[in-house]
């Protein structure tokens, strides 16, 4: 695998775990609990479609085929998405899309952490952008995750079945593979698995606070790396896809 | 033939006259989203630096410069995106803090959360939601004039 064969998977990897995000956040409009919780999710799912942009952007230049953003979003099948699969989870209630949002903000912003001193300048400013966004993401589902878990019988109950349901699509987020061997090798990216335990103690010291127990699981789901999805992808598609696949190169 | 250009400063000028389309009391340079402009021989280069990734108003931005340029005779224009160093609410101008503040929202603060009510002066205040009706915005409300207001994010 060339270097910009591994960074083309790596940035689809990273624009899908933020589209198909911002798509499900964005099932909530209209939806949410309250009008705040509603504007809340709409802006999170917005500022999510922003960072894909620029991902994908960058994917298609890294590709070198003249794919646009657009593209890659509009006119690729599920088994050509990269996404993790914990981000194709339904949403179930406010609580779980809550939660499923603390895990993955977790995650990202560490990724976008370092990714900042990436040796790819147009990854690293990417990055610097995004990670701005996305540490005020963190801090909202954060104290969601608190409030909630904390919060009443009913509450409690309900994100801990969340927490139980989504723990096991974790673990994805740690697995390494040639992708990242390739863009480690050359300080692009770090490996998967060098995040693994600054998350755990970041998402335990949250989840503690919340009164919520951890799985004793080390079941992993995975494949949504290297294209290998659940049957909820092709309906996120479906939906999303939509008005390109029935009027190609539709514009307005 | 050396045709007059319009100098930089003039350029800047004009565009401190480009309002905001979301928040029209303050203009894209108060906004701090201009980030260079230069002649490169007789073409004229703006640099743009989006505010939020995500945000809506992004292409329209783009399009109020481009107007505003080309009704002052600028024939060869062009913008750039500029995404490094991100934007900052410190690149806010003070004119644009105090136009903000007298149009009902509250300017960003390092601390995190708006100073005082823009209404009644309070800092007697409540946060409603981490966010708001445009992405750079929060909900707040004052607790002693029960006013709700805008709170401009500081990121």
């Amino acid at each position: 695998m060339t270097r910009n064969e591994a960074l083309f998977q790596f940035l689809l990897r990273l624009g899908d775990n933020t589209g198909i995000l911002s798509h499900r956040v964005s099932e909530w409009i209209g939806h949410a609990p309250v009008l705040e919780e509603d504007i809340a999710l709409a802006n999170t799912a917005l500022d999510l479609i922003g960072q894909t942009t620029f991902w994908l952007e960058l994917a298609g230049e890294v590709e070198g085929k003249g794919r646009t953003a657009d593209n890659l979003a509009y006119l690729r099948d599920a088994w050509d998405y990269r996404n993790l699969l914990l981000v194709e989870r339904p949403n179930g209630d406010f609580g779980k899309t809550m939660m499923r949002q603390f895990l993955f903000d977790a995650w990202q912003s560490l990724m976008l952490g370092k990714l900042l001193t990436s040796t790819d300048p147009r990854v690293a400013e990417i990055a610097a952008k995004a990670s701005k966004e996305v540490a005020y993401h963190l801090e909202r589902s954060a104290d969601t995750v608190v409030g909630l878990g904390d919060g009443t019988d009913e509450s409690h109950n309900r994100m801990q079945a969340a927490l139980d349901d989504l723990w096991d699509y974790t673990g994805e987020m740690f697995i390494s593979d040639e992708v990242d061997e390739v863009l480690a090798a050359a300080n692009i990216a770090p490996k998967a698995a060098s995040l693994k335990t600054e998350w755990e103690e970041l998402v335990g010291h949250i989840l503690r606070d919340a009164t919520l127990t951890i799985p004793d699981s080390s079941y992993t789901h995975k494949g949504g790396k290297s294209g290998v999805h659940t049957e909820h992808l092709g309906f996120i598609l479906a939906d999303m896809q939509f008005l390109q696949r029935a009027y190609p190169g539709a514009t307005w | 033939m050396v045709s007059a250009l319009p100098s930089i400063d003039t350029v800047w000028e004009w565009l401190d006259a480009v309002p905001d389309p979301e928040i029209p009391v303050i203009s894209l340079v108060d906004l701090g989203i201009i980030r260079g402009v230069v002649w490169e021989d007789d073409k004229l280069i703006v640099n743009v630096t989006p505010t939020y990734s995500g945000c809506p108003a992004t292409s329209i931005i783009n399009l109020d410069i481009e107007t505003a340029l080309r009704g002052k005779g600028i024939k060869k224009l062009e913008l750039k995106r500029q995404l490094s160093p991100p934007w900052t609410t410190d690149w806010l101008s003070k004119k644009g803090r105090k136009a903000l503040e007298e149009y009902g929202i509250a300017p960003p603060q390092p601390a995190g959360g708006p100073a005082k009510c823009p209404q009644c002066g309070s800092d007697n205040l409540s946060r409603i939601s981490q966010f708001g009706s445009t992405p750079c915005k929060a909900q707040w409300r004052c607790d002693d004039c029960l006013e709700p207001f805008d709170y401009f994010k500081c990121i």
